[in-house]
């Protein structure tokens, strides 16, 4: 579904990506684990066809309309109320954004305010709902727990869920062990760049990888 | 990709747009008053016995509508960096060019409301007749505008991710603005004036080349602004 | 390093021969009828005024093969470029009035030569200052090439627009179709100046040129050092 070979990246003298390759197949949820700046962030973008990379090749299957995103930052409109936003994302993808989503994700009280009104757990309830409004067979992730209160994380993990189980890829980076591991089926450690690790979770639990990331990166 | 998809994609870029800028209201209000207060600032500081107000009124129109359109410019991708939203466009599926259209259409749609406001004044503070000219003045205002706030618009794609991003924009667009507002300006003069048609003819046709030569650089160049 | 000697030595060699067009302008070129002495500013003036704008037609062609090659070489170059157009841009907008003084009796007038120096000016500046404004280099190059391609395409509307206002400025006279009207000696000791100017162009892109790559070496170092 997902394939990266041998992807290279400087930003100037700084080295984002170092001959990273692997592939994701459905069903498959990778998680990449890294401290800040060891490239994570720009591993997505690549994926994604937000950065076209020096060196190598990135493809998902299906192009940008198979790919769902959610960031740091909601990408949302402050001014335009839940509906509005999604309505207009949806329209760059050609679709209507489905009525039951809102409901999932317990946004349906909220849909007519306008997301600056909104609290931060809320706003990223809605950019979880942006992400999802064409049904992306390609989930990317990053650090998409941070900022989300309890709710929204339970009904995040619940959606992941939902959406691993249907046979689609996802790619998750953070450098919160604790958080990425349970839903991991694949896990990767990346350091300057590389990925020092590369393996299936194999059942191991947050506290196991957790040590086994601390090694690595030390 | 498909012309059909490509407009409709930009419309609904310049839709979004147009509709925060309607829930806000800030921008489009702080410019109009700006545009009041320019008019009146010429006003008082003009000595009718020197100048005429036909002579006069061209160049304070286009000062006055080119100070306008640059602030105007400048919101235009701020609201895009808000919480990354322009990210979310370049991942959608849709052509660069349609996200640059619809900035596009949208930056006309705000000029053009200013403009609508300061033609009136200027026709009331400097008692000139506008009415009998008003469809070719129309069509000079029209295409000037559409040559400088189509570059513009790329400029301001680039400036806002700078540091001094209102300092920059002004000073990177003003010798762009030059050849079309020189035009505007002296075809201007010559409608107020009362001279025949033919007389402005050539203006508008070179307002129409720098408009056609500048829109298709625009859509060319503006991928490379935001493609990393 | 290599390149910044060889730059240095090809400035110096157009400085002397610089010189070396002045002392025959003054003591072996005719003096011109009407205009006097003020005329010899004019081996100056217009081979600098020629290299202001062919350097911008560079800097605008060097940003389209960028934007197709991605090579730091070209983006490097064109911002060499815009600066030595800079100069010589300067060059012209000094030369200008001190042959204007004597001859229009004004330092300054709205005449089309002028002002289209001065709008060309104008946008080597605003090229400059983008370049300084963005830091992350790839992100400078691609800015820099489109506002460079814009501005190679502006060079002929702001001929169109500067050529509509009145003029007192001395026609072309050199590049005219038909024989040239200037005395033969003029003529050489112009185009001679003209290959001066040339070779001084190439000098200072050279070593604008190597100074940039040599501080992006530095740069490198420095962040590997940080990390």
């Amino acid at each position: 579904m997902l394939r990266a070979e041998a992807l290279r990246h400087s930003f100037g003298a700084v080295r984002a990506l170092d001959d990273v390759s692997f592939s994701v197949q459905p069903g498959q949820t990778l998680a990449v684990f890294g401290p800040n700046g060891a490239g994570k962030t720009t591993l997505l973008k690549v994926l994604a066809g937000l950065i076209q990379p020096q060196r190598g090749r990135a493809q998902v299957d299906g192009g940008r309309r198979a790919i769902g995103w959610i960031g740091h930052q909601p990408q949302l409109y402050a001014q335009l109320t839940v509906r509005e936003n999604l309505r207009f994302w949806a329209s760059l993808y050609d679709v209507t954004p489905p009525g039951e989503l809102l409901a999932r994700l317990g946004l349906e009280e909220h849909a007519d305010r306008p997301v600056r009104a909104l609290s931060r757990g809320l706003v990223q309830r809605v950019a979880i709902a942006r992400a999802l409004t064409h049904d992306p067979t390609v989930l990317l992730l990053d650090e998409p727990f941070t900022g989300l209160d309890r709710v929204a994380a339970e009904a995040l993990s619940r959606l992941l869920g939902q959406h691993t189980a249907a046979g689609r890829a996802t790619v998750l980076v953070t450098h919160n062990v604790e958080e990425g591991t349970g839903l991991a089926t694949d896990v990767a450690f990346m350091r300057a760049g590389r990925f020092v690790h590369f393996a299936p979770r194999a059942g191991r639990g947050p506290e196991q990888v957790g040590e086994e990331y601390r090694d690595a990166i030390a | 990709m498909r012309s059909p998809d490509l407009l409709r994609h930009a419309w609904a870029v310049a839709a979004k747009d147009l509709l925060v800028e309607f829930r806000s209201r800030t921008a489009i209000l702080s410019v109009a008053v700006f545009v009041v207060l320019v008019l009146v600032v010429f006003n008082s500081a003009r000595d009718p016995t020197a100048v005429s107000n036909v002579d006069l009124a061209p160049s304070i129109l286009w000062v006055t509508f080119t100070f306008a359109a640059i602030l105007a410019l400048n919101r235009a991708f701020q609201i895009e960096l808000e919480n990354q939203a322009l990210e979310g466009l370049l991942l959608a599926p849709i052509d660069r060019s349609s996200i640059y259209l619809g900035k596009l259409i949208a930056n006309l749609v705000f000029v053009a409301t200013i403009e609508l406001i300061g033609v009136p004044l200027l026709a009331l503070f400097f008692n000139v007749q506008v009415l009998p000219f008003l469809l070719p003045l129309i069509a000079v205002i029209a295409l000037a505008t559409v040559g400088f706030v189509a570059v513009g618009t790329l400029f301001s794609a680039m400036t806002v991710r700078t540091r001094f991003a209102e300092l920059l924009l002004p000073v990177l667009l003003l010798p762009f603005m030059i050849p079309p507002l020189s035009w505007a300006v002296l075809a201007t003069g010559r409608l107020l004036a009362g001279r025949p048609l033919s007389e402005t003819l050539g203006w508008l046709n070179m307002l129409a080349v720098y408009d056609f030569v500048f829109v298709v650089l625009a859509v060319l160049l503006f991928p490379a602004t935001v493609n990393e | 390093m290599k390149m910044l000697r060889v730059g240095r030595w090809i400035t110096a060699i157009g400085l002397v021969l610089l010189a070396g067009i002045y002392v025959r302008a003054l003591a072996y070129t005719p003096i011109e009828a009407s205009q006097g002495l003020a005329q010899k500013i004019f081996y100056l003036h217009v081979p600098a005024a020629i290299w202001a704008e062919s350097a911008m037609i560079l800097v605008g062609l060097a940003s389209i093969f960028y934007l197709f090659t991605k090579d730091p070489r070209l983006d490097r170059f064109a911002a060499a470029s815009a600066e030595v157009g800079a100069v010589f841009c300067a060059v012209v907008l000094t030369t200008g009035p001190i042959w204007g003084k004597p001859i229009w009796g004004t330092w300054w007038t709205w005449d089309a030569r002028l002002t289209f120096t001065l709008f060309l000016f104008l946008l080597y500046v605003g090229y400059l200052l983008l370049r300084s404004a963005v830091t992350e280099p790839a992100t400078r190059a691609r800015f820099a090439a489109v506002l460079g391609i814009c501005g190679m395409c502006e060079v002929p509307f702001i001929h169109l627009s500067v050529y509509m206002f009145p003029t007192l400025h001395p026609m072309p006279i050199v590049l005219q179709p038909g024989r040239p009207k200037l005395p033969g000696s003029m003529l050489e000791t112009w185009a001679l100046s003209l290959g001066v100017f040339t070779l001084l162009y190439v000098g200072f892109v050279v070593q604008r040129y190597a100074l940039s790559y040599l501080r992006e070496q530095l740069e490198a170092a420095g962040e590997v050092g940080h990390a």
